[in-house]
């Protein structure tokens, strides 16, 4: 293990972004994101749709540049980083010519890079080798997004981007995709996939990073993340309510006032509940809690109100 | 804990291909698939024959007429007419490939890899010279079977030569356009244009027949320099430097254009 910790040390960063800012015209799709990403981790990049995540994907494979800021990737420039078959990404669609075989199109694609994978090998590890002679337009979706994934491995990458993996594939095609990915990320290959499924996120991230508004707003461990979202809302009616004093009670993170009503965010919402039963006027106590989906909708959405479902009143 | 096959080491010593990527493997691949396209070798391979054997095969086109083929006879100058307009033909449509490319997203999915524009270029411009080498050749194989068109066999060559050397102009129009034009109608609207650049060229019907307007205006068409400077080797080699100056400028635009979109469209997607 603390081999492992040494030989990372001397690796550089698989990813680094420093101050990246990107404009689409008037739009700013990237405000200012600092990223450090190390080898060997799997992160998720979690946010909703327009939060920036392709648009800092677009920037960390060198399809787009940056207006401000600075990217590398293991230490090179994202296009150095890709001729040196260091980084590859399946993209969400598209990418595939019909009128090639799936063999063709991965010949086509390994003869680019200077050492690859056998060609056979990566075919039969996506599962699409019997079907190698097939013309492209005549595979299934599925077949499509398997050979998209043969061709990222081709080059046997340090660092896979993953855009969406596992749209439209079905719950066992998504298992063992997700198997397949874990036993790379063992060997040390770090892998970055954008989702919007926090349940992936959740399962196989070493890391989620929350991005909204292109910033991003929550970066940690699955744990801490869910920590930091997943704590309970408890409302009460307390005429009067002193906003520094309510701030003051142990574990309470925000604090709102609406009139009679305040709310209080807390990591510990028992310790506020009794502290305003005890101490205060307060009643008609309410506490709610989030689900995980509400995390998400809570850190990424705008409304930092977000109603939150699944109230549990005491 | 495992041994990594990734990490410090695997990061120093991967390499970059040389010549941007450029290989034989890709360029087979290309060339096969471009075959596959069954549209585009009967536009471009089989009509030119099929115009030739048309327009080709007249009686008295067994003479030399009225200094149309000083050194061989009118079969032959119409025989490099129809090589030239299919070549021309299969270069643009080799070339105008890179729009359905862009449409399908393949361009941005070889950005995920070693290939270097320029070679990415260089591999469309080939591919669509082979295409038109094909039709060159098919062209002329027809016209030898029917031993009709009569030159001296180093004519042949030249002619030849000369009509896919100058097909380039066309490879790089190809290319301008297939950056320039949406998809689904490209092919359709190349197709119009090149009919109307060889009417412009000479090449269907010769430009003395034309009003003294038109024949004015169809000196500054694409064709028009090019289609000149490939009978010149049959007729009596003479150049004129408006012929050279027609096809270089031509040369120049959509090489230019082809540039100047290339790089907008690296600079955006």
């Amino acid at each position: 293990m603390s081999a492992a910790m040494t030989a990372r040390r001397d690796t550089p960063s698989a990813i680094e972004l420093h101050g990246v800012h990107k404009r689409f015209g008037h739009v700013e799709a990237v405000k200012g994101i600092d990223l450090d990403i190390a080898s060997g981790e799997i992160v998720a990049f979690l946010g909703p749709n327009g939060a920036g995540k392709t648009s800092t994907i677009d920037i960390i494979l060198g399809l787009s540049r940056p207006n401000e800021g600075s990217v590398s990737v293991y230490g090179l420039e994202p296009r150095q980083a890709i001729s040196r078959g260091l980084v590859s990404a399946v993209l969400q669609t598209g990418g595939l010519l019909k009128d090639l075989t799936v063999g063709e199109t991965a010949r086509y694609t390994a003869s680019l890079f200077a050492q690859t994978k056998p060609v056979a090998d990566v075919l039969k590890r996506a599962g699409i080798a019997d079907i190698a002679d097939r013309l492209v337009g005549k595979c299934s979706g599925g077949e499509q997004q398997r050979l998209r994934f043969a061709m990222a491995l081709l080059p046997d990458p340090e660092l896979l981007i993953l855009d969406e993996p596992t749209t439209g594939m079905d719950v066992e095609g998504r298992r063992s995709f997700w198997t397949s990915i874990r036993q790379d990320a063992e060997l040390g290959r770090t892998v970055l996939f954008a989702t919007h499924y926090l349940e992936e996120a959740d399962a196989y991230a070493d890391r989620i990073i929350l991005i909204r508004h292109g910033q991003i707003v929550a970066d940690g461990t699955s744990a801490e993340v869910k920590a930091l979202a997943s704590g309970r809302t408890v409302r009460a009616t307390l005429p009067g309510a002193d906003e520094t004093k309510l701030h003051e009670i142990p574990g309470v993170d925000t604090v709102e006032v609406r009139g009679d009503t305040v709310l209080l965010h807390a990591s510990d919402s028992d310790a506020v509940a009794r502290y305003l039963l005890n101490n205060t006027q307060a009643h008609d106590l309410e506490i709610t809690t989030r689900a995980l989906e509400d995390a998400f909708i809570a850190l990424t959405s705008d409304d930092t109100e977000a109603s939150h479902t699944g109230a549990m009143s005491s | 804990m495992t041994t990594g096959t990734f990490g410090a080491s695997g990061v120093s010593s991967r390499r970059v291909p040389p010549l941007g990527g450029l290989n034989l493997t890709a360029l087979s691949i290309e060339v096969r698939r471009l075959l596959r396209n069954k549209r585009t070798a009967i536009f471009a391979v089989i009509m030119p024959c099929v115009l030739f054997l048309a327009f080709g095969l007249n009686k008295a086109y067994a003479n030399q007429g009225n200094g149309r083929g000083t050194y061989g006879n009118v079969s032959a100058f119409i025989l490099i007419s129809m090589a030239l307009y299919g070549s021309v033909l299969a270069t643009t449509s080799g070339g105008a490939m890179v729009s359905i490319e862009r449409a399908a997203g393949w361009s941005r999915q070889l950005r995920l890899t070693p290939l270097a524009p320029p070679a990415y270029i260089f591999i469309k411009m080939l591919t669509a010279m082979v295409l038109g080498a094909a039709s060159v050749l098919a062209v002329f194989i027809v016209g030898v079977a029917t031993g009709k068109p009569s030159m001296p066999v180093w004519l042949w060559i030249v002619s030849a030569l000369c009509v896919w050397v100058g097909s380039l102009i066309f490879a790089a129009f190809g290319l301008f356009m297939g950056y320039l034009l949406p998809t689904e109608n490209a092919m359709q609207f190349l197709g119009f244009a090149l009919l109307l650049f060889s009417f412009g060229g000479g090449l269907f019907i010769p430009l003395s027949q034309f009003p003294h307007v038109l024949q004015v205006i169809a000196e500054f068409t694409p064709l028009y320099g090019l289609n000149q400077l490939v009978h010149a080797p049959l007729l009596n080699g003479s150049v004129h430097v408006a012929w050279v100056g027609n096809a270089v400028a031509w040369l120049v635009i959509f090489a230019g254009g082809a540039a100047w979109r290339f790089r907008k469209d690296t600079g955006r997607v």
